[in-house]
């Protein structure tokens, strides 16, 4: 998603504040005035929080420790090995990703991860989770349907290759290395991190080259 | 507790439908409900496992019936009202009746420090561990009404432990009364024909994250 995008996305959203406001928009609204009043909550505090997830930590993380991993078989070792020290070498540590594991693909083995309780998701490498990642579909059928998701999805997965799906039940976080795409030899990091989503690092699509205009 | 969050093997959903260039947020208010639950957690009155059991229990056709920040918020504001920190006529009012004046609320120069603590779970006890990697397992027959992390379809079957996570703290016990009761967390591999039966893939399986508590020898 690029800045753009995204800013526009606000600007349009900031609008919802024009019209009357629904019934969540309206309990939060008066929630956050409560806790401010009783000196719970800071408002500056929070608008810290909503920029650091809106702005600061996202899929680019990720995509960098992707990128590194395919140019470099050393790191790619240290990140199977101890997935926490390796991405913290790019100073991507914290809530919500204290203990990380990092799951290979092949092209024999493909993982997917859910949660299917809640929502748990690697903030310090992907953000904060999409709404279809926490959505009941996604949660309901991730486990008894992989392939049927993955195809909705465009991915049909070959019969011979092994489909690992990964549920978050405790708070060990998880992040799919994709497959690198043919086509990428001799590529810098920054290239290659161009090139990395989100899905493919939840699982749930394959890296690829992008289309020639 | 068997809630409607415990979603893994349910059908008629629909589709997973994707959104392109899918903002953060996508109503300001869902900004505000995510950050005042982090900015109240700050105040070190309930867990993380606390907070996810208040979700749990919104009521099942509500919760299916309402979106992701709705249920935190659902959550957040009984936290609040449990953990005493506003009253329900406050809530309901929404004025302050008395002001919390002996906590210290998170401020700006707080926020960085409390998204990058590196430790959450892991606990540094000595813990024997119950299974080693390669080990058959029986997920338990567990129902209880509080809080779990072990999902409806693991439970009663049996998968073999993939890998010790080590020492972590004990989710089931830490929500209902912060009992941390260390132990270790493992990656238990399902294979799909024994949590779905014979039509499901020869080939997949499904990886559970389940604690000592949760297993006994197969």
């Amino acid at each position: 998603m690029s800045d753009h995008d995204h800013h526009d996305h606000a600007a349009e959203h900031d609008r919802e504040h024009d019209r009357p406001l629904s019934g969540p928009a309206l309990r939060v609204k008066a929630l956050e005035s409560l806790l401010t009043e009783k000196g719970l909550v800071n408002p500056k505090a929070l608008d810290e929080l909503i920029d650091t997830y809106e702005t600061k930590v996202g899929p680019r993380n990720g995509a960098k420790v992707v990128a590194r991993a395919w140019a470099d078989p050393v790191y790619k070792e240290r990140l199977l090995a101890d997935a926490g020290a390796a991405i913290a070498e790019f100073g991507f540590f914290g809530r919500q990703g204290e203990d990380m594991v990092v799951l290979e693909n092949t092209p024999k083995v493909r993982n997917v991860v859910v949660c299917t309780l809640c929502s748990c998701y690697p903030w310090p490498v992907l953000g904060l989770p999409p709404v279809w990642y926490k959505s009941a579909p996604y949660r309901a059928r991730a486990v008894i349907d992989p392939r049927g998701v993955l195809k909705e999805l465009g991915t049909e997965v070959p019969d011979d290759v092994e489909v690992r799906v990964w549920d978050s039940t405790a708070e060990l976080r998880y992040l799919v290395l994709p497959v690198r795409p043919a086509g990428t030899e001799g590529w810098s990091e920054e290239q290659l991190a161009e090139i990395v989503t989100r899905d493919a690092m939840i699982g749930v699509a394959d890296v690829t080259l992008p289309v020639r205009e | 507790m068997n809630g409607a969050h415990d979603l893994g093997g349910m059908h008629g959903f629909g589709q997973v439908e994707i959104e392109k260039n899918e903002p953060v947020f996508h109503f300001p208010w869902e900004k505000r409900a995510f950050a005042l639950t982090l900015a109240s957690g700050f105040h070190g009155k309930w867990n993380l496992d606390m907070s996810r059991y208040a979700r749990e229990q919104m009521p099942p056709a509500e919760y299916l019936a309402t979106t992701y920040y709705e249920h935190w918020l659902f959550g957040l504001q009984k936290l609040l009202v449990e953990q005493q920190l506003v009253t329900a006529i406050e809530l309901q009012t929404g004025h302050a009746e008395a002001k919390t004046s002996e906590l210290r609320a998170l401020q700006v120069s707080d926020v960085e420090p409390l998204l990058r603590k590196r430790r959450a779970a892991r606990l540094d006890e000595d813990v024997p561990p119950r299974f080693r990697a390669g080990e058959r397992v029986v997920a338990r027959n567990i129902n209880p009404t509080g809080h779990t992390r072990l999902p409806r379809y693991a439970r009663g079957r049996r998968g073999v432990i993939d890998r010790d996570h080590g020492v972590f703290i004990f989710a089931d016990t830490h929500a209902m009364s912060r009992d941390k009761k260390p132990q270790h967390c493992y990656s238990v591999r399902f294979t799909a024909r024994e949590l779905w039966g014979t039509d499901a893939s020869a080939h997949d399986s499904v990886f559970v994250d389940l604690w000592d508590d949760h297993l006994d020898r197969a």
